[in-house]
């Protein structure tokens, strides 16, 4: 059953309110970001401020044309489009414009386009076409592979790009995956990961590995109940330890700490399997696995770090994790972006008389730092305002996405959470030193017609779906 | 169906739970921290000092004798540097590539973010031509100074040089800074305060390229330097010069006075310098250069050279001597070749005897004096020779000498006039008589007079009586009148009444009859009456050295001066014909007798310090 419904009049417009106040919010930042005493009109279209003013207004138009198009277009063309935009992303990483180290730009005259932004669009629906497709099981290998594709590919492609702020974004699509019913183990697997990483570069691999030698033991013990396991295991271990250690030190073979201690936990490792097979202990090889698995992640994440990141890179994450402290190299530009913010006090310096944005000393102050401005300008009140029209927006595309009766909508509009959500939480982030610098815009408030059209068809499609919502009956 | 609903209540938790994270964090820097403040000020405020140019110098004509000339000091801020071209830079600068590391990494472990002083004061010619390629040479700007120009070549020791301030004064000075010029020497020195001015201060907005963006709040905090105030000189430019081209080849010094005022009207030491040698980038080795001179062109010998004062000190205890009543202008005393008193002998030169008091300066008498001061030391109105000595001694204080005058320019010596206790120590108490100190009769023996005393001292004796601490600042622009105590008259122990049969004396010592006597006629003056004193102070180390006072004109005295050549002999030779040539160039404008002129500067002196005293 079908029934016609008025576009106009079904528009949320609560969303389109709070999306016209960012955007408006973001202009004028950009104009006091950049603000110069030659080019004081805000309508001058050699500068930032009067270009942005053009992207907003193609911008709206863009907005107007989604609401246009019908609602199945985009379930019916999710896949396509997501196809077309990888290619496009090839395109771009094979004969892209370099921009900031990144071969991220297609070049067309003046217009330069960034293929990666609409890739998180397509990417949502393509997730959304999928996981609202009939007969599908979200915790099964096969369903994981799909995803994967889905996700990871644009992500290894924009990694190629050298683009990791971009291809982070990608990982945000988890939070869909969670809502979908992505299982507990997983995720807490992922959260594992993350934290054997951490540790990893924190305390180091040897700390990483007695660390989860005792983790494996305690498992041992919480899956058995059994403490004779346990003290078996770690006598064998502690012998075959000392023994590599002495066999090291008499014939002094200069092998290292680390090798030592992995190949004493390798033998040790072997004796206990022959033991356990013995004796019916169970889900010892599980738990050997996992223990080499993490032993094996914390060594891949200290080669990784030290041999694939680039220096800026490792210094970014050593600065977040507080290993280094400069605030004059790496740490210059989050030590500038929080003097910036915090000179601002409660109310602000005032519209146009930020000194730390417009003079340079902080970085990117219309792009990637734009919240900088916002808080030295406007204050903590102006920083509250900015974060509650993010945080309202958000909660009302979670109100939204749950109302909707296809699953193919919820699915998109959460999407269209995780990617903004995902945005606002490094963005402003990293501009307060919460998460390492990682340059990806502010949505609807950074420069850049790139982003702000990406971000305004991603979330016109959703606010389109919605208006369609009651199309659907179940 | 959708199992995992309740999924969303945990996603919409999230979402507050960070912007809760985010609004707490922003709160902290925000609102509750303050550090942030100060720092964004630190960020964007630069101070720039604003150097005020230095007061100008003028004689007392008003010809300009100090001014200043804009130079440019490259300064280099080490975080703001960036690849250029060494060798252009270089080739501009016209420094060397060894300097250029040198200065760049001095300035970096100075400080990587803070301005220093990569090379000083470039001239204005070197200055356009990097202005021009400036923009190639990110991390250096330049920073306008002044630095001191000089008219002429001469009275350094007067105007004295402005160098840069000790680390010592940076430590314990409020108003000067690191890199700070000061006055270092001279009149320089001693009117630091005056010349000087103060210190600006602008306050500029700055990027984080250091470029300018814009005045701090409209310059409301802004302060505008002061520019130093002008000073008129006492000194007379004309004169100065020409003293010392008179003392060219010639060590020793001229001090002229004006007896009315005290005002120095010139104050030559010799060998001086150019005080253009202490300006500027190469200020340091000619300073080095200077000091190593063994003839000490940076000592001020009219200020610290200490000289026995030889017969012209033979006027004083004559003034003693009338005032104590021990002497009339009748007495006479026969000399037969000096004075004897038992086995002691002072000789005397050739000269008519007997002689009364005005003949004894006449023809400068020593055994006169002998008895004079004999009579002094045995005075019956004292009950000992020390008491009478001490007197004789205050006489002559009150006439300025042994004392620091405390004229306004630095570094000027007491001097040294024995004590009572000096003779006791050295010969044990009441174990000394007049014979004992005989040889202060005719002003030898443990005397050191310096020649601003002896100046002074001839200027209170033009005066008859009183005498005006002597001064080199005649104006300080602004201001109605100099310093108080050089207005206050000084009047010396001796009555004026007593000068006239002296000045007598001093008159026909230079205008007596030829073949009378006279020992002074080379410094005779056709159209004034000159009054003057030869004197020759004993020199252990070489050739006397050659003395003379004299003042001019005898009835309204103008100009009196101190002339002192070191090694030259007698008075007569060569001290009083320069007094005699400056005594004209002052009230004349030049001399009656080329002839002089040229005998005196064609004069070299010099050598003749290690030389035998000549046959006379």
């Amino acid at each position: 059953m079908k029934r016609r419904i008025n576009v106009w009049s079904n528009i949320d417009w609560l969303t389109v309110i709070l999306y016209v106040l960012l955007v408006f919010l973001g202009w004028i930042n950009i104009y006091s970001a950049v603000y110069n005493e030659e080019h004081q009109s805000i309508l001058d279209f050699s500068q930032r401020y009067g270009k942005q003013l053009i992207w907003i207004s193609a911008a709206f138009v863009i907005a107007i044309l989604i609401m246009i198009i019908d609602s199945n277009f985009y379930s019916f063309f999710a896949y396509f489009l997501h196809f077309v935009v990888l290619l496009l992303l090839v395109v771009v990483t094979l004969f892209g414009t370099e921009i900031h180290g990144s071969r991220a730009w297609l070049e067309f005259g003046n217009v330069r386009f960034q293929p990666a932004e609409f890739a998180k669009i397509t990417t949502a629906l393509a997730l959304a076409r999928y996981l609202s497709s009939h007969n599908i099981t979200l915790n099964r290998m096969k369903t994981y592979l799909r995803l994967a594709l889905i996700i990871l590919v644009p992500m290894a492609i924009i990694l190629l790009q050298n683009d990791t702020g971009s291809a982070l974004v990608f990982t945000a699509f988890i939070l869909v995956l969670y809502r979908q019913g992505l299982s507990l183990g997983v995720l807490l697997f992922g959260v594992y990961v993350i934290a054997l990483f951490i540790f990893t570069l924190i305390l180091g691999k040897l700390f990483v590995i007695f660390g989860t030698i005792g983790l494996a033991l305690i498992v041992l013990w919480i899956l058995n109940k059994r403490f004779k396991y346990v003290w078996v295991a770690a006598g064998i271990l502690l012998i075959s330890g000392g023994l590599f250690y002495g066999i090291n030190y008499v014939f002094q073979l200069n092998v290292s700490m680390y090798y030592v201690i992995l190949g004493a936990l390798v033998f040790s490792s072997i004796f206990y399997i022959i033991l356990a097979y013995w004796h019916k202990v169970s889900r010892v090889m599980l738990l050997l696995v996992l223990l080499f698995g993490s032993i094996g992640v914390a060594y891949s994440v200290d080669h990784v770090f030290n041999n694939f990141l680039e220096s800026h890179q490792q210094k970014r994450i050593n600065q977040l994790l507080g290993l280094e402290s400069d605030p004059l190299g790496a740490g210059y530009n989050i030590n500038q972006s929080k003097i910036a913010i915090g000179s601002g006090r409660l109310t602000g310096k005032g519209f146009l008389n930020g000194t730390q944005t417009k003079f340079d000393f902080v970085p990117e102050q219309s792009t990637d730092f734009i919240f900088c401005t916002i808080g030295e300008e406007w204050g903590f009140i102006g920083s509250f305002v900015l974060i509650s029209l993010f945080i309202m927006l958000l909660l009302r595309l979670l109100f939204l996405a749950e109302r909707q009766r296809s699953a193919f909508s919820r699915i998109y509009g959460y999407g269209v959470i995780s990617v903004l959500f995902f945005h606002f939480v490094i963005n402003i982030g990293m501009t307060i030193g919460l998460v390492p610098v990682i340059g990806i815009p502010l949505p609807f408030i950074s420069y850049g017609g790139s982003s702000l059209w990406a971000f305004t068809i991603l979330l016109f499609v959703f606010i389109r779906l919605d208006v369609s919502r009651l199309k659907v009956l179940q | 169906m959708d199992t995992f609903a309740a999924r969303r209540n945990i996603i919409a938790f999230v979402i507050l739970l960070i912007a809760v994270i985010f609004l707490v964090k922003l709160f902290l820097i925000q609102v509750v921290s303050s550090d942030y403040t100060p720092a964004a000020t630190n960020n964007v405020v630069r101070r720039i000092t604003q150097y005020p140019a230095r007061g100008l110098i003028y004689d007392r004509n008003g010809e300009l004798l100090v001014y200043n000339q804009a130079a440019y000091d490259i300064m280099v801020n080490p975080q703001h540097l960036s690849h250029f071209d060494t060798t252009e830079f270089c080739r501009i600068l016209k420094i060397e590539r060894s300097y250029l590391e040198k200065k760049l990494q001095e300035a970096k472990n100075y400080s990587r973010y803070k301005p220093s002083i990569f090379l000083k004061l470039v001239s204005s010619e070197t200055y356009a031509r990097l202005q021009e390629k400036m923009y190639k040479f990110p991390g250096f700007f330049v920073q306008p100074r002044t630095v001191r120009k000089y008219k002429y070549d001469n009275a350094s020791h007067v105007l004295g040089y402005v160098g840069e301030v000790s680390d010592k004064l940076v430590d314990t000075s409020s108003y000067y800074k690191s890199g700070d010029y000061i006055g270092a020497s001279g009149l320089e020195k001693s009117y630091e305060g005056v010349l000087r001015g103060d210190k600006g201060v602008k306050i500029y907005l700055v990027d984080v390229h250091n470029r300018i963006k814009g005045s701090y709040n409209n310059g409301r905090y802004d302060e505008k330097a002061e520019v130093g105030t002008n000073i008129v000189s006492t000194l007379d430019i004309d004169l100065q010069r020409y003293g010392e081209k008179l003392m060219e080849n010639k060590i020793g010094s001229i001090v002229a006075i004006e007896p009315a005022t005290g005002e120095i009207l010139s104050l030559v030491s010799t060998p001086g310098y150019d005080p253009g040698l202490m300006v500027g980038r190469q200020r340091t080795r000619n300073y080095q250069n200077l000091q190593q001179d063994t003839l000490e062109p940076l000592f001020n010998r009219g200020l610290m050279a200490r000289y026995p004062p030889g017969s012209t000190f033979k006027v004083m205890n004559a003034l003693i001597g009338r005032q104590e009543g021990v002497l009339y202008p009748g007495t006479t005393y026969e000399c037969h070749g000096g004075f004897y008193a038992g086995n002691f002998h002072m000789g005397c030169h050739n000269h008519p005897s007997p002689v009364d008091l005005i003949e004894s300066i006449k023809v400068s008498c020593n055994n006169y004096y002998a008895h004079v001061f004999k009579r002094i030391l045995q005075d019956a109105e004292f009950e000992s020779i020390s008491k009478a000595f001490t007197n004789w001694k205050s006489h002559l204080q009150s006439f300025g000498l042994g004392d620091k005058l405390n004229i306004d320019l630095p570094s000027e010596v007491a001097g040294f006039l024995p004590t009572v206790d000096y003779y006791n120590k050295y010969y044990g108490k009441n174990r000394w008589g007049y014979l004992n100190v005989i040889s202060l009769a005719i002003g030898q023996g443990e005397l050191g007079i310096t020649p601003v005393q002896m100046a002074n001292t001839t200027s209170a004796i033009a005066n008859r009586g009183h005498f005006y601490t002597p001064h080199i600042v005649k104006r300080i622009e602004g201001e109605e009148t100099i310093q108080q105590r050089f207005q206050q008259k000084h009047e010396t122990m001796v009555d004026s009444v007593y000068f006239e049969e002296v000045i007598e004396g001093m008159d026909l010592a230079v205008n007596g009859e030829p073949g009378t006597g006279s020992t002074a006629r080379t410094a005779r003056v056709d159209s004034i009456t000159v009054c003057g004193k030869t004197g020759t102070a004993e020199n252990p180390h070489g050739k006397d050295h050659s003395i003379f006072i004299a003042f001019a004109p005898k009835d309204d005295p103008q100009i009196a001066l101190a002339v002192y050549i070191e090694n030259g002999g007698f008075g007569a030779t060569w001290a009083a014909p320069t007094a005699k040539l400056m005594i004209e160039k002052y009230l004349k404008g030049g001399p009656d007798i080329q002839w002089w002129e040229d005998y005196v500067t064609s004069a070299n002196l010099l050598n003749k310090k290690e030389e035998d005293e000549e046959e006379d």
